[in-house]
């Protein structure tokens, strides 16, 4: 076997196992909770137990059923115990603390039923705000109410008809000169940017090569192309160069034509394991075997780099090296709708045939200016030292959250840079109880499970914000030892010593 | 017994372990020859050209370059300059400028700032979201309400959410984009009905019908939907309701039905279709419409029954792993929403309107017009085209450009030439 030249492991990067005992007990929980489900469900059909699922239509019975059984055996069982630890309402701006609603259930989670009363002050770690642009303050907002006094809340037409604003255009332009490359594109809604641009730029006959764990974005708009879709190991660069390989050598399956295209696609940083993408790497690949490489920089941009250009600026690649250049506004810059960007070609072709230019609303006008106001602002084109303040104040949030979790003895997944924090859980129960003890001392966390994640690898996930104070930190980080230790979830086998804190030495 | 002599032995020994051996190999073995060397590999790799990324657009293509609005995009707009009166944008009540509208979605502004930083199911969902989805479900007298931030997405993760692959979907040829996109994902068998003509749908239903009979165990769990438009946006006419309601029970399949032009438009209280024709809601399975038009704001909906609206909650993929509505659009779109519970005359009038223009532009020489009276987007086809699109859509954009020197602004209806399934001739639109 060829030793691979990639091998060497990114010594930022940690996947730790865990000990074997928490696969072996992740896997009984998840045994147990089937078995009860399967109990109840004979209760439920032998009618024991009164049964909360809507109930089809009298008249429409006899019609094929809309869902098969064994689909909604999950959600049934399963979720509906817990689920009151996701849709959680707030009625507050989603900043670094906010409000949330209280609500209760009186059936185990069938119904809800709002007190009328909230829950103030609770910390946010749940919330994509990094570099902390969710905010009201009349004085930042003034352009923005002005626009949407000025031009309403929407636009009601198409790019391509009378959608297209001079608002979108000093938007685009913003967004390129922001990026470093020649022109870009922006549209309403991060997820139809992938959905509705990827069929655009490939069709049959090229070859999609996508990371294992791209977003459910990425793998629609693969689908609805009708190129053909290859997965390559996450962030493996072997198994990524033996499938180009592979691919320009063989070409396509059974006719042995050679390819039209081939198309990389691969995230800046990964929402779910926190993993940054290897940039440099992947690039020179792409050079050898002449592909294209498609960057989605949904969590990366804004919140990366030292002037929060995203990974190409992390890495000190050319912008003009990536292809296709996406991202969204909804993260780092506390607004909605995504972009494309690159060599004005590319652009242009698409200002043509994008499915979102001829057919969908444009973005609206109130939206634009938030964009534009957080773009000048993190560039420092307004002026002030803001933008630079949140980028760097991000960047040693995150240091700090990471260090402190790895000393405490906790499993976390993902780069060092990486704002986004996932904790391994790995038992089904005790996500469930690590949420609802965080709420109860007012940290708001998100948890994941199965199937958004492998059945093995239920995670809390912390997204650190640049609004966020020390303080809260220290708060949230004494809190989650204190779980920590209650519910047995420090798993690390590595030895971290505490060692002394870089920013207070130079803050001193 | 006699003991075997001892080559017996040995040949059934070498014959197992011969058998063990062919147990384990390959069933075939590649003939060298097909191997690759290294040198050759290298070779295939220099060779290669793969296309460009994308094909080169020419200058003139009338796509790249859009008319440019400085300014609101109300009644009055400024297209390149030159002040219009709209007759392009698709704000039918005119609820894009009303002053409430905008003061409450100021108000939602500095309450909650302008993003909602996150999906609906990790702290995306707010307060303004839920009133939205209540406020829909009570307007349009049905259990639930689903929202989700952008109206293209609506439909087109609605449909893959109920069907699958081995289901089967009747479409009306007329579909929009979205639709199509919808059925795409879905991976279904999808079978095109002729516009509005339902007795091609009856043809196709008992075609079904017999297959289903030869085969009733597959029948018994295939699902079987009927995708329609209230007010369809490439020909401007409406779906005959009652009659697919009559043969939603004959045959047994779902009706699911896109309002995104009717809602707001039709029914003595803007309800859509099913007010228009007087059908009852609970036999519409799914109505799904966006809220761009008549409503002003951006994002779309689905309501209906509980039973089925639910179910997008957890597996509408446009609605699970895309980030919420901004708060200032929901609350502009319930405002919007008391507009028009408050004062059902706006639709009257618009009926009124729509009729008034309509009678006009007929007998325009060379220009046909295409709808029916009380729609409010009409389409403007040449009478007899010539046989050419590029050469169609030139004269289309040449009668766009003067009646923008005159102040009237109209647009020429845009479509993706290679992806439309069933492509509509080239046309203007009103």
């Amino acid at each position: 076997n060829k030793i691979c030249p990639f091998e060497q492991q990114n010594k930022q990067e940690s996947f730790e196992q865990p000990p074997m005992y928490v696969a072996v007990m992740t896997y009984v929980g998840y045994g147990l909770v089937t078995l009860f489900g399967y109990f109840r469900d004979f209760l439920r059909a032998v009618g024991l137990e009164k049964c909360h699922v809507a109930q089809e239509r009298e008249e429409q019975k006899d019609f094929t059923p809309l869902y098969q059984d064994f689909e909604n055996f999950y959600t049934r069982n399963l979720y509906m115990r817990v689920r009151d630890n996701w849709n959680r309402p707030i009625c507050s701006l989603p900043g670094p603390v906010f409000d949330l609603m209280e609500r209760v259930s009186d059936d185990y989670n069938w119904t809800f039923r709002f007190t009328g009363k909230s829950i103030p002050n609770v910390i946010n770690m749940g919330s994509y705000n990094y570099l902390g642009f969710a905010e009201n303050n009349a004085d930042f907002l003034k352009s923005v109410a002005d626009r949407l006094q000025r031009y309403g809340a929407a636009v009601c037409s198409t790019r391509q008809e009378t959608g297209n604003l001079s608002l979108h255009e000093e938007l685009e332009q913003l967004v390129a000169e922001f990026l470093g490359v020649e022109s870009s594109m922006t549209f309403g809604m991060g997820f139809a940017t992938n959905s509705m641009n990827i069929p655009a730029l490939v069709g049959k006959g090229c070859l999609i090569i996508s990371d294992e764990l791209n977003h459910t974005s990425l793998i629609l708009g693969a689908r609805l192309s009708g190129a053909t879709i290859r997965v390559f190991k996450h962030n493996n660069m072997c198994s990524l160069e033996k499938m180009l390989k592979e691919a320009v050598c063989s070409g396509q399956p059974r006719t042995r034509r050679p390819w039209r295209k081939i198309l990389i696609m691969v995230e800046g940083i990964y929402s779910m394991e926190g993993s940054v993408v290897r940039l440099p790497e992947i690039i020179a690949l792409k050079e050898k075997y002449k592909a294209y490489l498609y960057l989605d920089e949904a969590h990366s941009i804004g919140a990366v780099g030292p002037t929060g250009r995203g990974v190409t600026e992390l890495f000190n690649v050319n912008p003009g090296d990536v292809d296709v250049m996406m991202g969204t506004f909804t993260k780092s810059f506390g607004a909605a709708g995504g972009y494309i960007a690159g060599k004005k070609e590319l652009v242009d072709y698409l200002r043509s045939q994008s499915h979102s230019a001829v057919y969908a609303s444009a973005m609206s006008p109130a939206i634009t200016e938030q964009i534009i106001r957080a773009i000048k602002c993190i560039t420092g084109k307004d002026g002030s030292t803001e933008g630079i303040r949140r980028i760097r104040q991000l960047a040693e949030n995150t240091r700090y959250f990471r260090a402190r979790l790895k000393e405490m003895g906790f499993i976390i997944y993902g780069g060092d840079e990486s704002p986004v924090v996932p904790l391994l859980l790995y038992m089904p129960a005790k996500v469930v109880a690590f949420a609802r003890e965080m709420l109860a001392r007012k940290i708001g966390v998100v948890v994941v499970g199965f199937p958004a994640t492998p059945i093995t690898e239920a995670r809390a996930r912390f997204c650190v914000s640049a609004a966020h104070t020390r303080d809260m930190l220290n708060q949230v980080l004494h809190h989650l030892n204190e779980v920590g230790d209650n519910l047995c979830l420090k798993f690390s086998r590595r030895k971290h010593p505490s060692r002394p804190d870089p920013c207070e030495e130079t803050n001193s | 017994m006699e003991t075997a002599p001892a080559y017996h032995l040995i040949l059934e020994g070498i014959l197992i372990l011969w058998i063990i051996r062919l147990l384990f190999s390959k069933t075939y073995k590649l003939p060298e020859t097909y191997k690759l060397t290294e040198k050759e590999k290298e070779d295939l790799i220099e060779e290669w050209q793969p296309e460009p990324l994308v094909p080169p657009v020419s200058k003139e293509h009338p796509a790249i370059t859009y008319d440019v609005v400085t300014g609101p995009p109300s009644h009055k707009i400024i297209i390149n300059g030159k002040e219009c009166v709209n007759f392009a944008s698709f704000n039918f009540l005119g609820l894009l400028d009303n002053e409430r509208v905008k003061e409450k979605a100021l108000a939602s502004l500095k309450k909650y700032g302008v993003g909602t930083c996150g999906p609906r199911g990790f702290y995306g969902t707010f307060d303004v979201h839920l009133e939205l989805e209540s406020r829909l479900a009570a307007f349009m007298k049905t259990e639930e309400a689903i929202i989700y931030s952008y109206g293209f997405a609506t439909i087109a993760s609605a449909i893959p959410a109920y069907s699958k692959r081995g289901d089967i979907i009747f479409v009306d040829e007329a579909a929009c984009f979205s639709i199509q996109k919808g059925l795409q994902a879905s991976r279904s068998f999808i079978k095109y009905f002729k516009h509005n003509d339902m007795e091609d749908l009856e043809r196709l239903l008992k075609e079904q019908e017999l297959e289903d009979q030869k085969n009733p165990r597959k029948a018994r769990v295939t699902r079987k939907f009927i995708v329609v438009e209230g007010l369809y946006m490439n020909t401007s006419d409406v779906c005959p309701l009652p009659d697919l309601v009559k043969l939603k029970y004959k045959y047994k399949v779902r009706i699911f039905l896109e309002e995104s032009l009717s809602f707001g438009v039709l029914g003595e209280h803007g309800k859509g279709v099913t007010e228009h024709f007087g059908v009852n809601m609970d036999d519409i399975d799914l109505i799904s419409a966006n809220m761009e038009n008549a409503v002003a704001s951006i994002g779309g909906f689905c309501c209906g029954r509980s039973f089925v609206i639910d179910h997008q909650r957890l597996s509408g993929q446009g609605y699970c792993f895309s980030a919420s509505l901004p708060p200032m659009l929901a609350a502009a779109a319930i405002e919007a929403l008391n507009i028009m519970e408050e004062d059902p005359d706006i639709f009257t009038v618009l009926r009124k309107k729509c009729e008034h223009v309509y009678s006009a532009l007929q007998g325009i020489p060379s220009l046909k017009v295409v709808g029916v009276s009380f729609a409010p987007a009409l389409h403007l086809q040449l009478e007899r085209g010539s046989g050419s699109r590029v050469t169609d859509l030139q004269r289309l954009r040449s009668v766009v450009d003067y009646c923008l020197d005159r102040n009237v602004a109209l647009t020429v209806a845009r479509y993706l030439e290679k992806e439309e399934r069933f492509l509509p001739p080239p046309r203007l639109q009103a």
